[in-house]
């Protein structure tokens, strides 16, 4: 509690006091007046003092001015105790509701205490404690354990795990190591980190995301505008009908008396307060705001978490967001049949045995061989599974069986080569497998752009590449329809297999779509540039109800407007990607969320809503809150209305008092202050 | 000019929705908000007079509610 709360709350123990004593006391006339003028002034004082220079600055219809008009009008009609007794009431109300701000102020600053104290920085040889925004570019800082990191950079030296939760809400701890990119907000968990210092303390993670929830409440919904605006006039109507009710019917109906139809005019300026309204809609917002970025997620303004909650059509970007957006090897085939595959001219000796030509991993590896001198994403891929496959544990199994194939595939496809020798070198070959590819035993490489690779590998020509390379060298072998790239191979002019790269979808994107449709989300929509066949096999898999594919930019956008018109006047357009090229669509869609964030500045400026981990199920946690925080906001927006309806309808027949005509004021603000705090929460 | 102030003892969320009303009627004062919840008051106006509007956007905030201060 602050300063001036406590002397508040003192004001109004005391005042209760005066007030037990002055209706206690046996007095009469004037001196009873006095008795209870004492705990009015005492607990009113303020109050009266504010309306009478509000009127003078021209704020005719504000809380003050009201509750004075209310409470000496209560007096006038010699209804002493009650005019103290509201008037306090109102204080009681007023104390309780800035606790409650102040406290839900706190929680909501407390979520995001995400800021850096300070960074350690060596200085003459020693480690000094500095002002994060003092370090600059290329410092050298050092993180403890236990420690935030308080700026972005690169680790120079050592080993740890670094709890990323208040970033993103993941509770699984990373692992860094030198050469990992870090970001400031992070917990360092055990080791000692050497940090160079990429960016400004101003242009850090942690100081964007601060920035960006605490702008966030600018961003005003259409809740929050539409309720301003109401109170605007809701104010100033109650108090022309407070007016109508107390003249008119005493001077039209007969025997109405004036002091019962003034004490229920009253009770109309009481409830005339908007605050309560006013109130907690922001705060809804925000602790809804500030729940989400617990999550993980930050979203730019209580307009685009409004927006997030009728979401109608969802659009997905593919690459990098529903998948991984990295290349890897998905499949390995060795061609199996050899018979249909070999050509006429070369011998069919193991046919009868049926099985492959080749293993798995010699194809993998003749690929990779022939690919080793390209940095082609394609190659790069090649060349990582293959290592990948040979680490040192699994190295000495495949060996057996390499070498052993080996034996079978020098009889098979040229039977009168130097068998030793082939056995040789698929030895050494394992020798070096926890190795990089040697590339040493690659010669005579050539490309042939627009086809693929023709290389010499251990002496033998490998073909690698697309089908039209197999149909150039006239290589007999069956198309394969598969969603990816497919790498054909063969040796010495006859087929070997086929090898599958593609982007690997990511492990939640078809829970996420399967939760979208079941959140009422009515379509689900990708854009990709990929080709066809790719992006229908994803689409298909995910689960979406349509795929565009071999769109190029212009395309997409033209694409987004064609489904921002299917959707209903109500209805929301999300577009999710990862801000990688797709802005102008992001900006295009009625919310444009960015997916893992994290790093990226292009996808924090240009979306609305940024999921700090790249999966795409946060897309629902997001979307959850959303609804939850407009639950509430809805519910705050009936339940004041509908108590102050009430009061005002009671009150105009002279069924409330001006106690209840208190608790639809302050009694009500209080009640939707402590349910907009339930926002806060994430389920 | 974009600038951001602290505001102390914003206590009612309807004379924050005021005051931002008042204060975008100042002339020079391009936009303007006030967040109840952040206590914060951002405004952009235009550079030359940005100390004078200042000035106004006190006297404006003060005039609807006087206990509030905006700390310059």
């Amino acid at each position: 509690m602050s300063k001036r709360q406590k002397k508040d709350l003192a004001k109004i123990i005391a005042g209760g006091v005066l007030l037990v004593i002055a209706a206690l006391a046996p007095a009469e006339g004037y001196l009873r007046l006095a008795l209870f003028l004492i705990p009015y002034l005492l607990v009113g004082g303020p109050v009266l003092l504010s309306a009478v220079r509000n009127i003078f600055r021209g704020q005719v219809f504000d809380e003050n001015f009201l509750m004075a008009l209310a409470t000496v009008g209560a007096f006038l009609i010699g209804e002493y105790p009650e005019g103290v007794a509201v008037m306090l009431f109102y204080q009681v109300g007023e104390l309780f509701q800035s606790y409650a701000v102040n406290r839900s102020r706190q929680s909501i600053t407390e979520l995001m205490n995400i800021r850096p104290d300070y960074a350690n920085i060596e200085r003459d040889g020693e480690l000094v404690q500095v002002d994060p925004e003092e370090v600059r570019i290329d410092d050298l800082i050092t993180v403890k354990a236990g420690e935030k990191i308080p700026l972005d950079g690169l680790v120079v030296s050592g080993n740890s795990m670094v709890d990323t939760s208040a970033l993103t809400g993941e509770s699984v701890p990373r692992s860094v190591s030198a050469g990992t990119e870090v970001l400031s907000g992070c917990v360092n968990q055990n080791g000692l980190l050497v940090i160079r210092v990429t960016k400004e303390f101003g242009e850090s993670t942690v100081s964007k995301i601060l920035d960006m929830v605490e702008n966030a409440s600018s961003k005003k919904a259409k809740a929050e505008n539409f309720i301003t605006r109401f109170a605007r006039y809701y104010t100033p109507a109650v108090v022309i009908a407070a007016a109508a009710l107390a003249l008119i019917p005493p001077l039209v109906v007969p025997g109405a008396a004036w002091a019962d139809w003034i004490q229920r005019a009253l009770i109309f300026l009481v409830i005339s307060c908007p605050c309560a309204l006013v109130i907690s809609i922001p705060l809804g917002f925000f602790g809804g705001i500030g729940g989400a970025s617990k999550s993980g997620v930050l979203v730019k303004g209580s307009n685009y978490l409004e927006a997030m909650a009728s979401a109608e059509i969802v659009v997905f970007d593919k690459t990098g967001t529903l998948t991984k957006g990295v290349f890897r090897v998905t499949e390995i085939n060795p061609s199996r049949k050899l018979s249909e595959i070999v050509t006429p001219g070369a011998s069919g000796a193991d046919t009868a045995e049926g099985g492959r030509i080749v293993s798995e991993n010699a194809l993998l590896e003749m690929a990779a061989l022939a690919e080793s001198y390209s940095d082609h994403p394609i190659s790069l891929s090649l060349k990582q599974a293959w290592m990948e496959r040979n680490t040192p544990q699994e190295a000495a199994q495949s060996e057996a069986v390499q070498v052993k194939q080996a034996g079978n595939r020098g009889e098979a496809a040229l039977p009168g080569t130097d068998q030793p020798e082939t056995v040789r070198s698929e030895t050494e070959r394992t020798d070096g497998a926890s190795g990089p590819v040697k590339e040493k035993r690659v010669t005579d490489v050539e490309e042939i752009a627009g086809h693929g690779v023709k290389a010499l590998v251990d002496g033998r020509t490998v073909l690698a590449g697309n089908l039209r390379l197999m149909q150039k060298f006239g290589v007999e072998c069956a198309p394969e329809d598969k969603a990816g790239t497919v790498v054909y191979v063969a040796r010495d002019g006859s087929f070997c297999g086929t090898v599958l790269i593609s982007d690997e979808i990511k492990q939640d994107s078809a829970k996420a779509v399967a939760g979208l449709r079941r959140l009422g989300v009515k379509k689900t929509v990708m854009l990709s540039g990929d080709a066809r066949n790719v992006a229908e096999r994803t689409a298909e898999q995910i689960g979406l109800d349509a795929a565009y594919a071999e769109l190029l930019p212009g395309d997409k956008v033209e694409k987004m407007e064609a489904l921002m018109k299917q959707k209903s006047p109500k209805g929301k357009l999300l577009f999710v990607g990862d801000g990688i090229n797709d802005a102008p669509v992001l900006a295009q869609a009625d919310v444009g969320v960015a997916m893992g964030g994290l790093g990226s500045d292009a996808a924090i400026e240009a979306a609305d809503v940024v999921l700090m981990d790249d999966q795409p199920s946060k897309l629902l946690t997001a979307i959850g809150i959303a609804r939850k925080t407009l639950r509430i906001v809805k519910q705050n927006i009936v339940f004041a209305l509908g108590v102050k309806g009430l009061i005002l309808i009671l009150g105009a027949f002279g069924m409330a008092n001006m106690w209840e005509a208190v608790f639809a004021d302050v009694g009500v603000s209080v009640i939707a202050i402590l349910n907009a705090m339930r926002a806060l929460k994430a389920d | 000019m974009k600038k951001v102030f602290k505001m102390k003892d914003l206590d009612c969320a309807n004379c924050a929705a005021k005051m931002e009303n008042a204060v975008k009627k100042i002339d020079g004062v391009n936009s303007a908000t006030i967040s109840f919840m952040t206590q914060k008051l951002t405004i952009d106006a235009v550079d030359d007079r940005f100390d004078a509007i200042m000035q106004e956007v006190v006297k404006a905030c003060r005039k609807v509610e006087p206990d509030c201060t905006i700390l310059i």
